[in-house]
Formats: C-alpha cells, sequence, structure tokens
C-alpha cells in the first residue's frame, strides 16, 4: 500500500470550520483515484496533507507504511511526484531546465543534476512526447503542454504515487482528453495515481476508483460504479445531472439538464414595466 | 521575462564567460593606466606581473605609489562589490520569485546608512564608519527577518512587506541624524557616503574583506540550482524535495553578507544589484547555475568601468552612484521599451 490516509481531520484555524472531518483513503500501486468535491470542499487540502505540506490535528497519512508527518520533504518528494494546479513561474527556466528539477530529492544541498539525471530527464520528457520542446522557454509554451512538461517533472524522478491538482482546469477539450489519456496510462505503468477533478466524466473516462466529499468535510470512497450514480452526482452537485449507458463507448456518461432562465433576471409579464 | 536568443549549450557559455574573463583583465590594465597620473600600458603590466610574483619593480616611486597604493586597491574593491551585489542581486531575486527585487529590499543599505550615519556624527574614522556600517546593516536585517516571526506568518511577502517596513523606518532615522548633523561637514560626509564611492578604501581593509565576500558568493555559485528550485515558489519547491527553511534561510544570510560588505567597502550603491542580473539573464537564460557566475563576472567588469569612468571624467571624486543611477535608468527604459508589447 503506498497511501493510508487514516481518519484525518484539519482545519485551517481553530476559529475556521473543520475542511477534512475524519477522512480515510487507500492508494495501492496501479490505482486511479478520482478525488470529486464541490467547490472549496477540500479537495486540494486533502492533497496537500497527502504531501506533508499540511499537517492534520488528528489522524494520520502514512506514505509507504512511514508517517508523513515524521518525513523529511526529500524522502517524500522522492516517493510522490506532483503536479500542482497550473502557475507560471517568474523566470523563463527551459522546458528541459524545468523538468530537471523533478529530480530534486536526489541532489545534495550544495550540489547539482549530474549526468545520471540529464539521462533520466531527457527520457522523461520523450515518455510525455515533448522531446521537441526540451529548449523552449517554459513560461511561453500552452496550458497543454505545460501540463506535460510538469507531469514530466512530477515523474522525472520515479516515484511511486503521482498526484494532479485539478489536471484538466483551463484545458481545452482536447488537451483534457490528452491529460487524462496521460493519467491512465501511468497508472497502466505500475504508477498510484490521484486527480481532483470536477466533471464526473473524468471519472468515468479513468474508471478505478471515486472518493467523493460531503458537505460535512468527510470523505466516502468506492469504485467508480458504486460511487458515480445519478443519486449521488445529484446529491452532490445539486443539480439534475443525468446519467446515460452509451452503446458505441460501451460506458455511462455524464449529462447536465437544459438550462432554464433565472427567475431573479426573467422579465416581468407587465409590458408597462420599465427596465432600468 | 526576457525574449530573444539566449545562449545555450556549454560552449557558448563558456565562450562568453572566457570574453568576460578577458574584458575585465582588459579593464584591470585599462584601470591602472587612466587618471589623473597616466602610466603607460606596459609599464603597469609590468607592476602588475612583478608585484603579483613579488619580483622587484623597476620604475618610479611616484608609479608604483600611485598603481599599487591607490589604484590596485580601487580596482579590487570595485570589481568585488560590483560582483557581490551582483550575486546577491541574482540569488534574492531568485528566492523571491521576482525580477525586480534589488539586495538592499530587506533594509540591509538603509541600516548600513544610519550605522555609517552614526559614526560619521561622533566623528570617528573610516574603520569605525565601515564597521558600523556593516553592524548597522546585519541588524536591519535582523530585524527585518523578526518581523515576520512576530506576525506568525513566515511567507516571503510578509518579508518583504517587512523589509518596506523597516527600509522606511531607518531612511527616517537617517533623515534624523542628517537633520541633526553639522551641515558644513557631517551631513556632506553622510550625503557623500549614502552616494557610494571607491575613493578611501585601502589595501589593508580589503584583506579582510574580500574574503568575507569570496565565502558567500562561493555557497551561492554551489547552491545556484537550488535557487531555481527554490524560486518556483514554497510549497513547490518543498514538493521537489527542497528543505526550504534552510536552504532559503542560507541563501538569504550569504545574500545579506554580501550586500552588508559591499556597503562597507563603498558605501551604498544603487542599481547595480538589479540591473546586472537582469543583463545576465537576458544573456544567458534564468538558470541559476550560469546565470550567477556570468553577473559575478558582468558585475564586476561593470562596476569597474563606472568607478574608472567617474574617476576620469569628474574634477573631484564624483560618487558611483550617481553613474550607476544614470546608467540604470536608462538601462531599465531600453528593458521596458523591448518588451512593452508585452506588459499590461
Amino acid at each position: 500500500m503506498i497511501y493510508f490516509v487514516d481518519n484525518i481531520r484539519f482545519s485551517y484555524r481553530p476559529s475556521l470550520p473543520v475542511v477534512l472531518n475524519g477522512v480515510s483513503l487507500t492508494l495501492e500501486e496501479g490505482d486511479v483515484l478520482t478525488i470529486m468535491g464541490r467547490n472549496g470542499a477540500g479537495k486540494s487540502t486533502l492533497m496537500k496533507c497527502m504531501l506533508g505540506l499540511l499537517k492534520p490535528q488528528q489522524g494520520e497519512v502514512c506514505l509507504c507504511g512511514e508517517k508523513v508527518s515524521l518525513l523529511k520533504p526529500r524522502f517524500i518528494a522522492s516517493q510522490v511526484g506532483y503536479v500542482p494546479q497550473n502557475h507560471v513561474p517568474a523566470f523563463g527556466y527551459t522546458v528541459f531546465d524545468y523538468v530537471l528539477m523533478g529530480c530534486a530529492s536526489k541532489i545534495g544541498m550544495m550540489s547539482h543534476p549530474g549526468r545520471q539525471e540529464k539521462r533520466d530527464t531527457e527520457k522523461a520528457l520523450e515518455m510525455l512526447d515533448i522531446s521537441h520542446l526540451k529548449t523552449r522557454k517554459y513560461n511561453e509554451l500552452s496550458g497543454g503542454e505545460r501540463q506535460q512538461a510538469m507531469i514530466s517533472r512530477a515523474i522525472v524522478g520515479k516515484p511511486k504515487a503521482v498526484l494532479f491538482d485539478e489536471p484538466t482546469a483551463h484545458l481545452d477539450v482536447g488537451n483534457q482528453v490528452k491529460v487524462l489519456r496521460i493519467i491512465k496510462s501511468l497508472s497502466e505503468t505500475g504508477f498510484a495515481v490521484a486527480i481532483t477533478a470536477h466533471d464526473p466524466n473524468h471519472a468515468l473516462l479513468l474508471g478505478g476508483k471515486v472518493a467523493i466529499f460531503d458537505r460535512e468535510g468527510g470523505v466516502v470512497c468506492g469504485n467508480v460504479e458504486e460511487m458515480v450514480t445519478e443519486e449521488k452526482l445529484r446529491a452532490l452537485y445539486g443539480e439534475k445531472l443525468m446519467l446515460r449507458y452509451l452503446e458505441e463507448l460501451g460506458r455511462r456518461v455524464c449529462i447536465s439538464p437544459n438550462l432554464k432562465s433565472m427567475k431573479s433576471m426573467r422579465l416581468p409579464d407587465d409590458p408597462s414595466a420599465t427596465i432600468i | 521575462m526576457s525574449t530573444g536568443k539566449i545562449a545555450n549549450g556549454r560552449g557558448k557559455i563558456a565562450l562568453l564567460m572566457g570574453l568576460l574573463v578577458a574584458g575585465l583583465l582588459c579593464g584591470v590594465v585599462l584601470a591602472v593606466c587612466v587618471g589623473k597620473y597616466p602610466v603607460t600600458p606596459k609599464e603597469s603590466l609590468r607592476i602588475l606581473i612583478n608585484a603579483t610574483f613579488q619580483q622587484p619593480i623597476e620604475a618610479s616611486d611616484m608609479t608604483i605609489n600611485v598603481v599599487l597604493g591607490l589604484r590596485i586597491p580601487r580596482i579590487l574593491a570595485s570589481v568585488f562589490v560590483g560582483a557581490a551585489l551582483s550575486v546577491a542581486g541574482a540569488a534574492y531575486q531568485g528566492i523571491f520569485q521576482n525580477p525586480l527585487v534589488s539586495p538592499d529590499f530587506l533594509g540591509v543599505s538603509s541600516g548600513a546608512c544610519v550605522g555609517a550615519a552614526l559614526a560619521i556624527l561622533m566623528s570617528l574614522t573610516t574603520v569605525f564608519i565601515s564597521l558600523f556600517a556593516f553592524i548597522g546593516g546585519i541588524l536591519a536585517f535582523m530585524l527585518t527577518i523578526s518581523l515576520p516571526a512576530l506576525l506568525r506568518n513566515r511567507s516571503n511577502t510578509v518579508l518583504v512587506l517587512a523589509g518596506i517596513i523597516v527600509g522606511s523606518a531607518l531612511s527616517s532615522l537617517l533623515g534624523f541624524i542628517k537633520y541633526t548633523a553639522d551641515p558644513d561637514t557631517q551631513l556632506a560626509s553622510i550625503t557623500y557616503w549614502t552616494m557610494g564611492s571607491f575613493a578611501y578604501v585601502s589595501l589593508r581593509d580589503l584583506a579582510f574583506l574580500i574574503p568575507l565576500l569570496l565565502v558567500p558568493m562561493t555557497i551561492l555559485v554551489l547552491m545556484a540550482w537550488w535557487i531555481d528550485v527554490l524560486s518556483m515558489g514554497e510549497e513547490e519547491a518543498r514538493t521537489l524535495g527542497a528543505d526550504v527553511t534552510k536552504m532559503r534561510g542560507i541563501v538569504i544570510l550569504c545574500s545579506t553578507l554580501l550586500t552588508a560588505g559591499s556597503v562597507c567597502i563603498a558605501g551604498t550603491i544603487s542599481w547595480v544589484g538589479l540591473i546586472v542580473p537582469h543583463f545576465a539573464r537576458m544573456v544567458v537564460g534564468s538558470g541559476n547555475r550560469r546565470l550567477i557566475p556570468f553577473a559575478a563576472l558582468l558585475g564586476g567588469l561593470f562596476m569597474l568601468l563606472v568607478d574608472t569612468l567617474t574617476r576620469v571624467i569628474g574634477v573631484s571624486e564624483m560618487p558611483v552612484s550617481i553613474m550607476t543611477g544614470v546608467l540604470g535608468s536608462f538601462f531599465f527604459y531600453w528593458l521596458i521599451w523591448r518588451q512593452r508589447d508585452r506588459i499590461r
């Protein structure tokens, strides 16, 4: 077992509401876990606890059998690759240099990457099919290319798990599918993968496990078949979402209902009423 | 930030570094020759070489005195101060993820000015002025880094804000010291000191101060790759495996020592720590492993040329900050002009 999250409780401050309230989940080799929840439900907070960036007030996150709170950043980084939400660094590093930073857990404090790390970087770029971008500046890449570079950086140190924080945010549909395909392939290669996602279709595409946040900061975890149901999605998002089986694809898809205009913006029936 | 072609590949970088070293050597010879008492290049080379290998020198006492007693200390000081400020600037910019940060933004320079002004107010000798400046700079820095601890928020933003608070408080204090100073003698020296000058450096002071600059500079060169990682932001750097608190602490401490040491040698010199790293980044790219050594050489050469220029054109000794300020604002205008379409 790679990750074992045991009944953690977290709030940013004692005066603020509890974000994670007794969250438990497990992540094993080759797993894909899709974490779903409304905006602000605590998906990113959960990931930060798993990465050791935040310390739960109660419970424990175990990584490879060790308590994350007792581990050094270097060890965590050697076991877990992290793909953060898209952010643009202040300086224009080349894609090669950017990906090379993923080797940091192997480098001493007064040292720098050597030949082996550079070879690993070439390989990671190849795996993500972006070798041709290596001399380009990361800042000047498109969103999809950046995502690929970030994934290369996350896997270059050969971790056991890769965590993605909203990997499909700000991407066009084509790039979303591309990134999901990469995620699926990573899990098939043996990485334990966890992502946070907003679109139920992404969970359906990836299969595997799904964890859903309830409104009290708790998490229910299970297989995609039992977790992604009309009933649960409607309860989660408060909209009449529909799941339909699509013969051509051999799987279910999630569709939103038609839009009705908002009551508060509907024009008054009285024609003499003036609109300001 | 910058566009255009940056040099890639080891060969090109090595070539550029070689050119800079050659430029620096030529600059040194030039700086030895020019001035109110001209020395021929041949003579200066002979003195330099013989002095380095401790051979007897055949030249007039006056020439030897000018070269070894006046010009060489000044040249050494300007090269090392230029290099130190540029390295400190590049390192600060990296860890604060902001290309507009300069070495004096943690209050070091303001603290040094207050220290020096106090020493001048007490009519102490130049050694004490330097010492007070150094202590003032370090104290101001310690005040700045203790504010985030008091506020219980150790983020970069709070640290930068703390630097602004300490800097402006100390500027007021400096203003007060100037206000109480004797306008004919002390006020003039305080003002002169805060504008920076290499006119009063002595070889004896340098023997102590240059190692003080070389140690932190070496550490920063060795840690340059980690500055790349730290420039990704605190959380990201941690997820990459960096011990952020420790590494950031070391980098800040080294950069601060470089700034305080420079101020101690030559007073406060503006702009160098901001524009040299910028320019270097345009040439060799953002990777700090190339940037920091390149910025050190470039900064040394730049400072040497600027000091030589002020020495040659001024009737009496002109403070170097006047020249760096003029060149700095022109350079900055050019920088903004280059990317005027992309600034929003």
